[in-house]
């Protein structure tokens, strides 16, 4: 029994254990000190809902051997960008939402491929350059997001009537289109089915594309990179797919994130958006080279659990907010965790 | 003849590719600087105000590299600690030189345990150093604000209510150092010519750099450079591997420490929840604009990256208003810089490596052939 146990715990990963361990001690104080639980539930549910695609964009790049994608803000970028334009161009309504997404997807195929030929001459080196590269393009970007000819009397500064703010309403737009598309009210939870819905579309395209050829081929190229070269795979353009795809996936990842937000943050907002996709994918059983639809949807209900339960609960139990200091400290020590697995050091 | 000319081609151009870095910086400077209009007199003095708060902080980062750990962005435990250190000296009211003394001191424990730490984890992720020590400046940022917002005051004692809380526990956003305020900045500063230059603190840093270069031929620094060089010839060489590349961490961590005390006292006032967040960057931004790399580093790198990386910082602002209108676009474009700087000297790096094991296949398959030819 205790064997079983200590196997159990190994294959499953201690930090792991705690954090699921603490998140069920959450549910469990929530009524005993009397927070509205079925509000919180709800909140659950549309938080996973906002950032699920976000996590879903790391499993291409993991798969390819290139490692946790901490070049997240690159894609979303682009999402920003299709944004914006689809803002700017008037549409609104729905459509707004469309546009966004048809008008981000070739700039995150652009920069998709250009990150991914840039990784594809730095092989090994991925994580860190990834981490750089986000943060160089989000700090071009501010200098982008002033300059650039945006007009819109409610997207640019009121005095000056150029340079875009930093957060932008997206009321009259596509504010919660998703969410509000066949919302289902039980008592008083409420749940979010147009985002669940295209989450689970993306879900079932990326699991469907992992079985196809080209996708055990991906497989292939990130658990033996030489192996796969020997049995003819073209191991710089998989790799280079499975960046774009990884863009391209956190451009429509942000815009969801947005229509259940309801605003557009821009300029330093996307700084550090790639952690917390990173450290919910490795919460959900993810490590650096292996990563399943299961780890993400778990991961991603793991840590927007725990973002949303704590601040709440904690104040409830001892009155101070401890929220913040609990998710850095979980969040992070779940990347460390991660990082120094020997048994997955892939050089 | 013409060989030798296309020689001094080759020449030229590997210096060129060794040096875009700092080139690029030169260029950025002499473009910005006449745009900016600031008087050489207020430049200099900048300048040497910020050599003197940075220098000590970045020749820290010297000895991960020399054990070829890469950019520590694990200083920022260091710049903790020294924060630790001085939130506590603070609190027992011992000001000017003797307090900056003290913080030194008292900081010393948690460099070294946090170091320890730091090296540990750092010896389990070999290969990607880099962004386990990043990763790790985070977590330990999340430890360092439990105790100092949460612990701080109500289990560690703090005498004093005007650097806690109105809550009654945990650390203020802002710690005076009022009473420390360029305490040794200001003790033998010799004024030329309305250039201020703190002379005590200049020596202090010459005096660590002699340290490093003491340091550099012991028997302990020497292993450091063989396990840099190659972790498995270093081991069987019968070189601790392990323990030698966590020693050169801890003594980077103390290092750092000690340049955080120095650099707030010469700032005077301690922002208890972000003065480290940004301090890793930009001393490793600065190291790389002085033309060092990944793997190699030198106190000259310190020095010419202090001076060009912060003139950039100085004009950048002023530049970008006066081109564009906008203050906030020069604002923006040095904190692109900066991150550019470093994604730049990432990318050089991994590219020279993959070129030195193709040049070392080619060798190899070379050598084949000669022996061949002689059978």
């Amino acid at each position: 029994m205790k064997a079983k146990l200590a196997s159990f715990v190994a294959s499953f990963g201690l930090p792991r254990l705690i954090i699921t361990g603490f998140l069920l001690a959450l549910f469990i104080l929530a009524p005993i000190v009397g927070v509205d639980l079925p509000m919180q539930i709800t909140n659950v549910i549309n938080r996973f809902s906002w950032n699920a695609i976000l996590v879903l964009a790391m499993v291409p790049m993991v798969h390819s051997g290139c490692g946790l994608n901490f070049g997240l803000p690159l894609g979303i970028i682009s999402g920003l960008l299709g944004a914006t334009l689809s803002l700017e161009f008037g549409f609104t309504g729905p459509m707004s939402f469309v546009m966004a997404v048809v008008i981000s997807t070739p700039f995150a195929l652009v920069l998709g491929m250009g990150y991914g030929a840039l990784l594809n001459r730095i092989k090994g080196g991925e994580m860190m350059i990834a981490t750089y590269v986000g943060f160089s393009s989000v700090s071009f970007m501010c200098m982008m997001w002033l300059l650039l000819p945006y007009h819109k009397a409610d997207m640019v500064w009121g005095l000056a009537g150029k340079g875009l703010r930093t957060t932008i309403s997206l009321e009259g737009y596509y504010d919660k289109v998703l969410s509000n598309f066949l919302q289902i009210n039980i008592g008083k939870i409420s749940i979010p089915t147009g985002a669940l819905l295209l989450f689970a579309l993306l879900a079932v395209a990326m699991w469907a594309f992992l079985h196809t050829k080209t996708g055990t081929a991906m497989t292939a190229v990130g658990s033996n990179p030489t192996f796969a070269k020997a049995a003819g795979i073209k191991v710089d353009k998989i790799r280079m797919l499975s960046v774009v795809m990884s863009t391209w996936l956190a451009a429509i990842g942000i815009l969801v994130y947005e229509q259940g937000f309801g605003f557009i943050q821009l300029y330093m907002a996307p700084f550090y958006m790639a952690l917390p996709a990173v450290s919910a994918i490795l919460i959900g059983g993810a490590s650096v080279n292996k990563a399943t639809i299961v780890n993400v949807i778990l991961g991603t209900l793991l840590f927007q659990g725990i973002v949303t339960m704590t601040p709440t609960v904690m104040n409830s139990v001892i009155h101070t907010d401890m929220s913040e200091v609990i998710r850095v400290i979980a969040s992070n020590g779940m990347i460390l965790y991660a990082l120094t697995r020997r048994s997955e050091v892939s050089r | 003849m013409s060989g030798k000319q296309q020689n001094a081609g080759k020449t030229a151009f590997t210096f060129l590719r060794n040096n875009t870095v700092p080139l690029m910086f030169i260029l950025i400077c002499a473009v910005c600087i006449p745009i900016s209009g600031f008087s050489p007199s207020y430049l200099l003095n900048e300048i040497i105000t910020r050599l003197g708060r940075n220098a000590f902080l970045i020749l820290s980062l010297l000895i991960p590299i020399m054990a070829g750990m890469g950019l520590n962005f694990g200083m920022t435990l260091g710049a903790m600690a020294g924060e630790l250190a001085l939130i506590f000296v603070s609190d027992w009211q011992i000001w000017g030189i003797p307090g900056v003394v003290l913080a030194m001191i008292v900081s010393i424990p948690f460099s070294v345990l946090l170091g320890w730490v730091c090296g540990k984890i750092l010896n389990m992720a070999k290969g990607r150093e880099m962004i386990t020590s990043y990763i790790i400046s985070f977590f330990i940022n999340g430890i360092y604000q439990l105790i100092v917002l949460y612990l701080m005051g109500s289990v560690i004692p703090i005498a004093h209510s005007s650097i806690k809380l109105p809550r009654g526990y945990g650390i203020r956003n802002t710690v005076s150092l009022l009473n420390m305020r360029q305490c040794i900045d200001n003790l033998l500063a010799v004024r030329i010519a309305g250039v201020k230059i703190p002379v005590l603190t200049l020596l202090i840093i010459a005096l660590m750099c002699i340290l490093i270069v003491w340091f550099r031929r012991t028997k302990l620094g020497q292993d450091m450079r063989a396990v840099g060089q190659d972790i498995q010839v270093a081991r069987d060489a019968g070189i601790n591997v392990e323990r030698t590349r966590i020693i050169s961490i801890i003594i980077s961590t103390v290092l750092a420490g000690f340049g955080m005390i120095l650099y707030l006292q010469n700032i005077g006032n301690l922002s208890t929840y972000s003065a480290h967040s940004q301090v890793g960057m930009f001393c490793i931004a600065a190291l790389l604009v002085g033309g060092a790399s990944v793997d190699h580093a030198s106190i000259g790198n310190v020095f010419l990256g202090v001076i060009l990386f912060h003139t950039m910082f100085i004009v950048a602002p002023q530049a970008g208003a006066v081109i564009t209108g906008d203050s906030m676009i020069g604002e923006y474009f040095r904190v692109f810089v900066s991150y550019g700087v470093i994604t730049l000297a990432l990318i050089m790096y991994e590219m020279k490596k993959r070129r030195q094991k193709a040049n070392i296949g080619e060798q190899l398959a070379l050598a084949q052939k000669e022996e061949e030819q002689h059978e």
